[in-house]
């Protein structure tokens, strides 16, 4: 009997304590949010969005970052989606997981890496300086993973007699994945954009020596003029010494995080919506 | 007449044959499409190439100027750069006294890195195990935003998180009861500094990097197979029991694998620990409350000052530091890859853990 009670102890002991490193998953994440969103009130005013960052606005920053992500998306997202079509449909086993190691080996590498050799390639090299087409790229190097990851996944959920289907029907590729592949594969393939979003959104490292920072709006051109982004601002001025610089890269911070919480529940939705297309593909 | 495209047997997902004309074609849109993504498959290659390549030919010379001194040497300094004599070392020169002793740096790595994983590995497990285990199916996937949460938010909103509220309160509430509790270990002892610093960098690590092994915990312990746990439970084991015995011994590699890609995205995580690391150039950390840098922490700080070095020498001896993380991470994440393919199905998170 004393065995038996020591072993349900024992039990209770390990289970307690799996329930308390559960809360220091959730913890710190909706520490962290409330933690910086809670005082936001007064700092997310509308001179945020019509002044520049030498007026302690944000005007500059939030244009400069929503530019950077559109172009990652439009640069990532053909490149991403057709890598993961390539893995998913074309590519043979093997040549396929060679393929996909060196697409998540490259997720893995150092944000700053990417950065310093966007620095040294695009930057010096090929004599483009501080530039939006400099970070854009550094970031394409960084989210085009997380496309293919997702894309490849996605089309791998499509039950096989639909192509089957498809073939029978004669087919061809294009209209195989126009009509019958992609429908039911875009809210997972979505998820994956919005992801590359989320980071891109949320990146310092690797635009620092790319991308660089300039103080006036995006200007509609591709090299040679540096262009603003939020996080540095979040990351600079949190180290200036006066209490209003201190309270722009706040305020920078939480509206990075404002996009964050945004796309996440897109994100959200679309996996729900996904989840739900899958079911009716394999009743 | 051209070749069939696709159907070369892919196991789960076989496509057809490609559709040919009557001539025996493939359609010009289809040939297009299988171009176009023949050639998107190949852009991630391309970029880990030129990645490698342009931090290879950028260090060079510093490789050959430091020699093992790069690894041994414990002064990191740019030399003088406004004058003097060049420094000459196996026939490459450098500014006045430049020296690239990158010790501190990679010991500055290392320990953050560890304290991640110490406290990542066990929160990550445990907390997934009652996750996956124990809380009804239907709050599972809210709990999992928590997860992705944590994966997205942006590194410096860590960093602004730890200076202007975790390090402070470590500092203030938590180093001094450490130092009373375990001050007889050394490393532990005080003085606790001003919230920045190792210990501060490390916890913050251990939430970035949590993401990445809970994430593929979950997965792992979804394939668990649920006879063998029945078969447990049925044998008189409790839970613990069942999961000691049967849950963690067969997930163990992937447990492992997940643990190395949680290290190399600790060893990587650049802005949050420039910004809570105490920036402490040279010196080693002397407790686990003391100022350290890191690598990726030094490129990112230093890389300004050193663009003014008109030898270059600076630039390249910070290329020598990124060649040698973007080699151990190269080198963990094909690791761990591996280990995961030979022993369980389950596919792996990529990058910071989505």
């Amino acid at each position: 009997m004393a065995l038996r009670s020591w072993r349900s102890i024992q039990d209770l002991l390990f289970w307690a304590l799996c329930a308390l490193a559960l809360c220091a998953i959730v913890g710190p994440a909706v520490w962290i949010i409330v933690g910086l969103l809670r005082d936001a009130g007064p700092l997310l005013n509308s001179r945020l969005l019509t002044h520049d960052t030498l007026h302690l606005g944000l005007q500059n920053a939030i244009l400069g970052t929503l530019v950077l992500a559109f172009g990652v998306l439009v640069v990532a997202g053909p490149v991403g989606i057709g890598a993961g079509i390539y893995l998913a449909e074309f590519a043979s086993g093997r040549v396929a997981s060679f393929v996909r190691t060196f697409s998540e080996v490259l997720a893995g590498v150092p944000s700053i890496v990417v950065g310093y050799t966007g620095y040294v390639l695009l930057v010096v090299q090929f004599h483009w300086g501080y530039s939006i087409v400099a970070g854009i790229l550094a970031l394409v190097t960084i989210v085009t993973p997380y496309i293919v990851k997702t894309t490849e996944v996605a089309l791998r959920q499509v039950p096989d007699n639909l192509r089957e289907g498809a073939i029978a029907l004669g087919l061809t590729m294009v209209a195989t994945l126009r009509k019958v592949l992609l429908p039911p594969a875009l809210p997972a393939i979505i998820t994956g954009l919005v992801v590359a979003l989320a980071i891109s959104t949320g990146e310092t490292a690797p635009l620092l020596y790319t991308a660089g920072f300039s103080d006036r709006n995006p200007v509609p051109a591709l090299t040679h003029q540096p262009i603003g982004y939020l996080t540095y601002i979040a990351f600079t001025d949190i180290q200036l010494p006066d209490q209003s610089a201190h309270q722009l890269a706040n305020a920078a911070a939480d509206v990075t995080l404002v996009f964050l919480l945004v796309l996440i529940v897109v994100g959200r939705l679309l996996a729900i919506q996904s989840a739900r297309r899958t079911a009716r593909m394999n009743l | 007449m051209s070749r069939p495209a696709g159907g070369r047997g892919l196991p789960s997902a076989a496509p057809g044959p490609a559709v040919l004309s009557a001539r025996g074609e493939e359609a010009v849109g289809d040939r297009a499409l299988r171009y176009f993504c023949v050639a998107a498959a190949f852009v991630p290659i391309g970029l880990l190439l030129v990645l490698t390549l342009v931090m290879l030919t950028s260090a060079w010379p510093a490789i050959v100027y430091s020699g093992a001194k790069f690894v041994t040497g414990t002064v990191f300094t740019f030399g003088n750069l406004y004058g003097g004599t060049p420094t000459v070392h196996n026939g490459v020169s450098a500014p006045h006294n430049a020296q690239y002793g990158a010790a501190p740096l990679i010991v500055g790595t290392l320990l953050t890195s560890v304290i991640a994983l110490a406290v990542a590995i066990p929160v990550s497990v445990g907390g997934v195990l009652m996750l996956v285990e124990r809380i009804p199916h239907r709050f599972q996937a809210g709990l999992s935003i928590f997860l992705e949460l944590l994966a997205g938010i942006p590194s410096v909103v860590y960093g602004l998180w730890g200076i202007i509220i975790f390090g402070p309160l470590l500092a203030h509430y938590v180093s001094p009861v450490l130092v009373r509790v375990l001050g007889f270990i050394p490393i532990f002892r005080g003085p606790v500094g001003s919230g920045q610093g190792l210990l501060v960098a490390g916890l913050i690590l251990a939430v970035m990097v949590v993401p990445v092994i809970a994430a593929t915990t979950r997965d792992l312990l979804r394939t668990v197979p649920i006879l063998h746990k029945e078969g447990a439970l049925a044998l008189g084991m409790t839970r613990y029991e069942t999961v000691k015995v049967v849950t963690i011994p067969f997930i163990r590699n992937g447990i492992f694998a997940a643990a190395l890609l949680g290290w190399a995205r600790a060893l990587g995580e650049t802005m949050a620990v420039l910004m809570v690391c105490g920036n402490a150039l040279n010196i080693f950390p002397y407790n686990i409350y003391a100022p350290t840098i890191t690598i990726a922490a030094t490129i990112a700080a230093y890389l300004d000052g050193a663009l003014t070095d008109a030898t270059g020498m600076a630039v390249r001896a910070l290329a020598e530091a990124g060649l040698l993380l973007l080699i151990i991470t190269l080198l963990t994440n094909s690791l761990a890859r591996v280990i995961v393919r030979r022993t369980s199905g389950a596919a792996l998170p990529v990058g910071r853990g989505f």
